[in-house]
């Protein structure tokens, strides 16, 4: 089947299988490898994009129901050189180490803080639930969403 | 995104190699693909032991398929054990063969059967399907006092038993004697409990065979090429290094799980030259679950003795150390020379004795995870110090202050084998104290109580051998490898530099680490300095990154590159300016002749050594790049104090996590930010062991906890801030005076949280609670202890 949408700023057209994740489509089609692929039970959020401006686990959405949707991927969220505030707080934060979950962890942290703009530390890490890191023990990638929401106007 | 400022030794230098992940450009090996690849499923047995015969016909048929291989397929070696450890009667450890596809009979669910190679995933998997797979069941071993016992079943009919091997260590009489005059004895039976390593980047491998060059290429999820290359090349494939490249790109965590070399590894490489096409493999989670080698999986009993004023006298442990179905690449050395020799912890015990019988039983293969060997010793030691204490009316402080190791006693010599060179454990305990506010925990306690919570507060002041390993030494004791590292320091004509490392990143933060005792000896900016890993065709050798090595080992290695190039340079400059070698000192990246204001900048010596014109040809060859290897002396101890604070809510038994306290000491630091990060880590990993994760088998060896449904990955919300701190006492056999900081988390943090729930239970008489400590088992414990009462 065909489909049409926005990703990262620009159109795509494709043919697809109906039966193929967006995850599969994002990485494997349009070979933006930066979201990745942590399980297999929409449980790690290492896929975590935007659609239609929520953060969603692409491993949890058929290509096919993202037909004429806007989406960005970790690949979109810098404003050219510039990082996004989230992605300096990471860095700033050393809130990665093996950079595996970091692209659902800035993805979905970024509409945690949209979402609530004076979130305190236990609203970051219940809303960090349904992202799973291995390395970091939060700690730091706590540290690092505090700081953004404070540059994003928190 | 170079940051200001110093670069140098001890700056917290922001990472080099965020940017890249940050953007979504790191390069793991699924994000990889080769011209005309395929794709592999492999097909798994879904039988824990059994005979079996499969019919590939119609699969072989399907749509997409390319080749399907079964074991009689790849008559090859088998893959390796790296490690011979030797039973007390001197008898060499049982090794069954252990063939990459299961040829007439499998021994764990997760063994792989058939490999189906197909255009596309899609295609592969459906073929499999297709696949007839009959099973003859045979009785199933799970249970490791079950294993003991023949009669049950045999793992392996062609090695007589299911025990791999029967070892020893330390003095048995001294130690039945010191038992037998005891003023107090304290026993306490423990499991630590059997863990699952999920890396969040499943294992991937990419087999690539060029004909027209007989070149093979694997790419590989690794913490070191090198091995894998010597693993799978010498013994698996046969397969000579010079025509073998094996690429570690960026790797998504490791923690122990992927230095072994995997049967996956081999079988794309192998079937790349089979087909004439690329062969990639991605692991789903939940095959990881059931083929990524799993840690830990110790049963122990341990008894300790103790005068009457609670001075160790002697400690004795028993211990049935899982091995899975078949030994991985470092299986063996994790219950015996990585665990045992650990018993003396920070304590000055005279006399230890420890018995490990390692055991085969149908379920996934054991091998090392964060720690490897030394958390379960941890375990053992704080935890039975605890329970000692609480009988003989001690404190926790006390009762440890009282059996440290002093100051003074360094270089100290255990009764197990190893000879510590640096520590101060009161330096540690003191600063933990201050920094979990010891003093207040009891108004906090009370305070809780006023709720109707319980608290309580642990301790873990543990000690660690890492930065393995002196080559000699391990390969007395039966290592088949030497455990040094390599390390090329290329200054460029313009004088910037690429290191080449035998090390491997895969989180650590080695890229910035390491471009900065580049930045601290040779007095450039770390945005001078480029570190390459990960490829064999680029790396002289190297040896990886576990054991919490990399610095000790791998960053020792560079500095000595670095000595030779330094040498060099001095001579270079030398000649140019018309003085002795022996006058030229190196300042700030100035290469001066002492005493005048003439010197020379590091990129005018290498441009002068790269265009030689006025060169010392007749002393020196051109150019400025130099290699060297180091092998350690000793290990590195590093140690430290853990204090756990929870709290218990009785109507439930949820246990939650108030407080995290670590001070370590990892010697030198080079990076505290780094440092604190690895620290962390290891800390959710170990709480994660002690409240959370469990690698559950059914009688039948099916895996319970198969995904992250079932198996309880720590989240955020598990944790609160933790507070770490560092006290600095210096190796002393490496020149930077490092230690190693990878595990310390993991390994001493599991029994200082479970001291702490055991400390809240105590006033209802509960003495022990199994890892993991989770709701449903504190509150039947507090049920069972109110019912005796």
């Amino acid at each position: 089947m065909e489909i049409s949408l926005t990703i990262n700023g620009k159109e795509v057209k494709a043919d697809i299988k109906a039966n193929t994740l967006l995850s599969t489509f994002i990485r494997e089609h349009l070979n933006l490898t930066g979201t990745h692929i942590g399980c297999d039970t929409s449980q790690c959020g290492a896929c975590a994009i935007h659609l239609n401006g929520d953060a969603v686990k692409s491993c949890a959405v058929l290509a096919a129901q993202a037909d004429g949707a806007v989406i960005t991927t970790i690949e979109g969220i810098a404003n050219g050189d510039e990082l996004h505030p989230m992605q300096q707080a990471f860095h700033e934060n050393h809130g990665l180490q093996c950079g595996y979950c970091t692209p659902g962890m800035v993805m979905s942290s970024i509409k945690l803080v949209e979402n609530n703009p004076n979130i305190s530390e236990e609203e970051i890490r219940k809303g960090l639930e349904g992202n799973i890191c291995r390395c970091t023990g939060y700690h730091n990638i706590v540290k690092s969403i505090k700081q953004a929401a404070t540059v994003m106007g928190g | 995104m170079p940051d200001g400022g110093s670069t140098g030794i001890g700056a917290s230098v922001k990472r080099k190699e965020d940017y890249r992940f940050l953007v979504g450009e790191g390069n793991y090996t699924d994000d990889i693909n080769r011209p005309n690849q395929t794709y592999t499923y492999m097909l798994r047995s879904s039988s824990a032991h059994a005979k079996f015969s499969l019919d590939t016909t119609k699969a072989s048929t399907a749509k997409g398929v390319v080749k399907i291989f079964v074991g009689t397929d790849m008559e090859v070696g088998s893959i390796p054990c790296g490690w011979q450890v030797d039973s007390k009667d001197g008898t060499p450890m049982r090794e069954p063969a252990h063939p990459p596809i299961a040829k007439d009979k499998v021994r764990y669910v997760g063994e792989i059967i058939a490999v189906v190679i197909a255009e596309t995933l899609e295609d592969a998997k459906n073929a499999s399907e297709l696949i007839d797979v009959k099973y003859d069941d045979i009785p199933v071993i799970i249970d490791m006092q079950d294993a003991l016992d023949n009669s049950k079943g045999l793992v392996h009919d062609e090695i007589e038993s299911n025990v791999c091997y029967d070892w020893e260590i330390g003095d048995s009489e001294a130690v039945d004697k010191a038992i037998s005059e005891a003023a107090h004895i304290t026993t306490l039976d423990i499991r630590n409990n059997r863990l699952i390593p999920n890396a969040m980047e499943t294992r991937s491998a990419i087999g690539d065979y060029e004909h027209s060059t007989g070149q093979y290429t694997l790419y590989t999820t690794s913490q070191n090429p090198h091995v894998i290359r010597l693993l799978m090349g010498a013994f698996v494939l046969g397969l000579p290094e010079h025509k073998l490249r094996v690429i570690a790109p960026d790797v998504g965590g490791g923690f122990g799980s992927k230095i072994f070399h995997y049967a996956e590894e081999s079988i794309v490489t192998w079937a790349s030259n089979k087909i004439r096409r690329p062969v990639k493999w991605t692991s789903d989670r939940s095959e990881a679950f059931i083929s990524d080698a799993h840690g830990r999986d110790h049963v122990t009993s341990v008894k300790l003795a103790l005068d009457k004023d609670g001075k160790f006298l002697a400690l004795k442990v028993d211990t049935l150390a899982n091995m899975g179905a078949y030994l991985s690449t470092f299986a063996s050395s994790v219950p015996t020379y990585l665990y045992a020799t650990l018993l003396a912890g920070t304590y000055t015990t005279p006399a230890i004795h420890c018995n490990v019988k390692s055991i085969f039983t149908n379920t996934v293969p054991v091998d090392a995870y964060r720690g490897a060997g030394r958390p379960e010793a941890t375990y053992l030691i704080e935890r039975i110090v605890d329970k000692a204490a609480r009988e003989m009316g001690i404190s926790q402080v006390e009762i440890r202050r009282k059996n440290f190791i002093p100051v003074d006693a360094f270089p100290y010599q255990t009764p197990v084998a190893l000879q510590y060179d640096s520590g101060n454990y009161n330096a540690t305990l003191d600063a933990a104290l201050k920094k979990a506010d010891y003093e207040g925990f009891a108004s906090r306690k009370a305070e809780s109580a006023k709720r109707g919570m319980l608290r309580g507060i642990g301790f873990s002041t543990y000690l660690e051998a890492c930065g393995i390993a002196p080559s000699a030494v391990v390969g007395s004791l039966g290592a088949r490898a030497g455990l040094f590292e390599c390390a090329e320091v290329r200054v460029h004509p313009t004088g910037s530099v690429t290191v080449f490392t035998g090390s491997h990143s895969h989180g650590q933060g080695h890229e910035t680490t390491f471009a900065q005792l580049v930045s601290e000896k040779l007095g450039i900016s770390t945005d001078m300095v480029e570190i390459s890993h990960g490829d064999t065709n680029n790396i002289p050798f190297g040896m990886g990154t576990y054991g919490s090595r990399s610095l000790a080992v791998g960053g020792e290695a560079i500095v000595k590159a670095m000595d030779k190039v330094i040498a060099k340079a001095k001579k270079i400059a030398a000649h140019i300016m018309e003085a002795s070698a022996d006058d030229i000192e190196l300042n700030n990246g100035n290469f001066e002749i002492a005493g005048t204001d003439k010197s020379m900048s590091l990129a005018d010596i290498s441009l002068a050594a790269y265009v030689p014109h006025n060169y010392p040809h007749e002393e020196l060859e051109p150019g400025l790049d130099e290699k060297a290897f180091y092998d350690p002396l000793n290990f590195t101890y590093p140690g430290g104090c853990h204090i756990c604070e929870v709290e218990i809510n009785p109507n439930t038994g949820e246990v939650k996590v108030e407080g995290m306290t670590a001070v370590d000491d990892v010697g030198k630091v080079i990076n505290p930010m780094i440092v604190e990060g690895q620290i962390h880590g290891g800390l959710a990993q170990g709480i994660g062991q002690a409240l959370l994760e469990n690698a559950a088998y059914d009688s039948n060896g099916q895996l319970l906890s198969g995904s992250y449904m079932d198996y309880t990955m720590p989240r955020a919300d598990n944790f609160v801030d933790f507070k770490v701190g560092n006290e600095v006492t210096l190796c002393t056999h490496n020149s930077l005076g490092v230690k190693g900081c990878g595990e310390v988390g993991a390994i001493g943090s599991p029994p200082a949280v479970i001291n702490a729930v055991v400390d809240a239970l105590s006033e209802l008489g509960v003495d022990d609670i199994s890892m993991p400590a989770t709701s449903e088992k504190v509150w039947n414990a507090i049920n069972q202890a109110k019912n005796n009462k």
